[in-house]
C-alpha cells in the first residue's frame, strides 16, 4: 500500500455519518412478548371465575384486616429480633475467641439445618419435652411458638448477612481509626457497621421480604395471620380463588411498599460511595 | 534532647518468618527520621509497632517516655488493656500509605471524629480546628466531599489533617506517597515539609529519597530486620559505608 492512499481525504473521515446496526428482531420479539401479555391479562379480567367482584367485597373486611395486623406484626418482631440476635451472632464468630466463634458457628449450622416448619412444631409441643411448660394454660402457646421459631430462625440467616456486610469493610478502615485511639466498639457502630450497611441492605431486603411471606407458615398452627384469615372465610362459603386472591394482592401491596423503602434506605447508605452522590 | 521515640532491640516475626531482628532507633523530639530500605527489610512492621498495631515479639518502644502497649512492673512487661492502649495511640499520628479515609464520611466528618469521640472535644471546637487544617493542608471549600470525589493526593492531605486533629506527639508515615499517581505526590510532600519545618517529630518511611534527602534529620537503612546503617542524610545518602546501602540506593535512583 503506497503513503498516498493510507490516509482519505480529510472531508469524508470527518463528516461520515454514524448509522446504528438495524435491529429488527428486538422489535418483534418486544411485540410478542407485549401480545401474549395482553392475552394474559385479558383473560384475568374477563374470566369469571377469579370473581372480583368478591376479592373486593372483602378485601377490607375486619377479618381480613386483623390477619393481616398479625402478618405484619409477627414479620416486624421477627426481622428486627432476628437482625438483633444476628448481629451479635456475627460479632461473636468475628471476635477471634474460639469458645464464641464455635457457638456461633454451631447455632448458624443447626438453625439453618433445621425446616422452619418442623421446627414451628417442635415449639408448639415442646411440652412433651418439658412437661413443666405444659398444663392447663400451656407457656408456649400457638403465638408464643411461632414467634419463637421465627425470631430463631431468621437469627441464623441474619448472622451470615452481617457478618458478610462487616466482612465487605477493608481492614484499612479498621486500622485507620484504630490508629486514631478509637476502641474495639467504637470502631465497630461509628466506623465498620455504617459502611457494612450498604452490602447488609439488598441481602436484608430481601430477607424482610421472604419474612413477609414466610409468616404464612404459621398458619399450619392456627394462628390467624392473613392467609389462615382467608382460609377460615371460604372454608365456610367455599369461594377459594377470590379469597386466595385477597390474600396475595395484599401481600403484593406490602412488598411493593417494603421495595420502596429499600430503594431510599440504600440512597442514604450509598452516600460516599459513587463520585457523582 | 528530649526523645520522643526510643526503640530498643524489637523483635517481630510472622510466623516462622522474621521481620524484625533486633532494630534500635532513637528519635528526638522535632526531629524528622526518614526510614528507607528495600520491601521486605521490615520498615511498615517497624512503624506499625510504634503504635501498637503489631505486638511486638521482643524489645521496648517508648513514644514520648511512655512504654507503648506495656507496663514494666518487677522486671517484666505487662500487656496493657485496650483502652490504655487506645489512649496512647490518640497522641501518636499514622498516615497509611491506601489512605484509609472513612469512605462514608464527609472530610470534614472525616477530621472531626475522633477529636470529638475520643477526646471529648466540643463539637464547635472541633469543628472550627478541623477547618482550619483542612485548609492548612490546601483543601479549603472541600469540607463536604467524600473522600471517593477527590484525587488520592487530595485524600492523603485530608488524611494527614485527620492525623493532625488529634495534636499527636508523633506523626509516622507509612509510605504515604506509594499509591499515588507521580503528578500527585509533591503536593503531599509539600504538606509533609511544612509540619516538619514546624517542628513536628516525624517518622516517615519512604522510597523518596529526594525528600529524605532535602527534610530529613536522620536516614536509617533497614535491611533483613536490622538497622544496617543511620545517620544524617549527607552521609547514609551521599557517602554510605556500607555496600548493602549503596546497592539499594543504585536501584531506586
Amino acid at each position: 500500500m503506497s503513503a498516498s492512499t493510507v490516509a482519505s481525504p480529510p472531508e469524508t473521515r470527518t463528516a461520515a455519518e454514524i448509522v446504528p446496526l438495524r435491529r429488527p428482531w428486538r422489535w418483534t420479539s418486544a411485540a410478542l412478548v407485549l401480545l401474549a401479555l395482553a392475552a394474559v391479562l385479558w383473560s384475568v379480567v374477563t374470566n369469571e371465575q377469579f370473581q372480583w367482584d368478591v376479592v373486593v367485597r372483602y378485601f377490607t373486611t375486619g377479618a381480613v384486616l386483623r390477619g393481616l395486623g398479625l402478618t405484619l406484626w409477627l414479620t416486624a418482631l421477627t426481622v428486627v429480633l432476628g437482625f438483633v440476635i444476628g448481629g451479635v451472632l456475627a460479632v461473636l464468630r468475628l471476635s477471634g475467641n474460639p469458645v464464641l466463634v464455635g457457638v456461633s458457628w454451631g447455632y448458624v449450622w443447626l438453625f439453618r439445618s433445621v425446616p422452619l416448619l418442623v421446627q414451628l412444631l417442635f415449639w408448639f409441643n415442646i411440652g412433651a419435652l418439658y412437661p413443666a411448660l405444659s398444663g392447663a394454660t400451656p407457656v408456649i402457646g400457638p403465638v408464643t411458638a411461632v414467634i419463637i421459631g421465627l425470631v430463631l430462625h431468621e437469627a441464623a440467616y441474619a448472622a451470615e448477612i452481617v457478618r458478610g456486610g462487616i466482612l465487605s469493610v477493608d481492614s484499612g478502615q479498621v486500622e485507620a481509626a484504630l490508629a486514631l485511639g478509637m476502641r474495639r466498639g467504637r470502631v465497630l457502630r461509628r466506623i465498620v457497621l455504617p459502611q457494612a450497611m450498604r452490602a447488609i441492605i439488598p441481602a436484608a431486603g430481601n430477607m424482610l421480604i421472604g419474612t413477609l411471606k414466610g409468616t404464612s407458615i404459621v398458619s399450619v398452627l392456627a394462628v390467624q395471620d392473613l392467609l389462615y384469615s382467608v382460609q377460615l372465610i371460604y372454608n365456610r362459603n367455599y369461594l377459594i380463588i377470590p379469597l386466595l386472591l385477597v390474600a396475595t394482592v395484599w401481600y403484593v401491596i406490602v412488598t411493593s411498599l417494603l421495595s420502596i423503602g429499600q430503594h431510599y434506605v440504600e440512597r442514604y447508605y450509598a452516600r460516599g460511595a459513587g463520585r457523582l452522590s | 534532647m528530649t526523645v520522643a521515640v526510643q526503640v530498643t532491640d524489637l523483635h517481630k516475626s510472622f510466623g516462622s518468618t522474621p521481620v524484625l531482628r533486633g532494630v534500635d532507633l532513637t528519635v528526638p523530639k522535632g526531629s524528622v527520621t526518614c526510614v528507607i530500605g528495600p520491601s521486605g527489610s521490615g520498615k511498615s512492621t517497624l512503624l506499625r509497632c510504634l503504635n501498637h498495631l503489631e505486638k511486638p515479639d521482643r524489645g521496648e518502644i517508648e513514644v514520648a517516655g511512655q512504654l507503648v502497649g506495656y507496663r514494666r512492673h518487677r522486671g517484666k512487661l505487662y500487656e496493657l488493656k485496650e483502652k490504655v492502649v487506645a489512649g496512647q495511640r490518640a497522641s501518636i499520628g499514622m498516615v497509611f500509605q491506601g489512605f484509609h479515609l472513612f469512605a462514608h464520611l464527609t472530610v470534614l466528618q472525616n477530621v472531626v471524629e475522633a477529636p470529638v469521640g475520643v477526646l471529648g472535644v466540643p463539637r464547635e471546637e472541633a469543628d472550627s480546628r478541623a477547618r482550619a487544617l483542612i485548609a492548612r493542608v490546601g483543601l479549603a471549600g472541600r469540607e463536604d466531599a467524600y473522600p471517593r470525589q477527590l484525587s488520592g493526593g487530595q485524600q492523603q492531605r485530608v488524611a494527614i489533617a485527620r492525623a493532625l486533629a488529634m495534636r499527636p506527639e508523633v506523626m509516622l508515615f507509612d509510605e504515604p506517597t506509594s499509591a499515588l499517581d507521580p503528578e500527585l505526590v509533591g503536593e503531599v510532600l509539600e504538606v509533609m515539609k511544612d509540619l516538619a519545618a514546624e517542628g513536628m517529630t516525624m517518622v516517615v518511611v519512604t522510597h523518596e529519597i529526594g525528600f529524605a534527602r532535602s527534610v530529613a534529620d536522620t536516614v536509617v537503612f533497614l535491611d533483613e530486620g536490622r538497622v544496617v546503617e543511620s545517620g544524617p542524610p549527607a552521609d547514609v545518602l551521599d557517602r554510605p559505608g556500607h555496600a548493602r546501602t549503596r546497592e539499594f540506593l543504585a536501584r531506586v535512583r
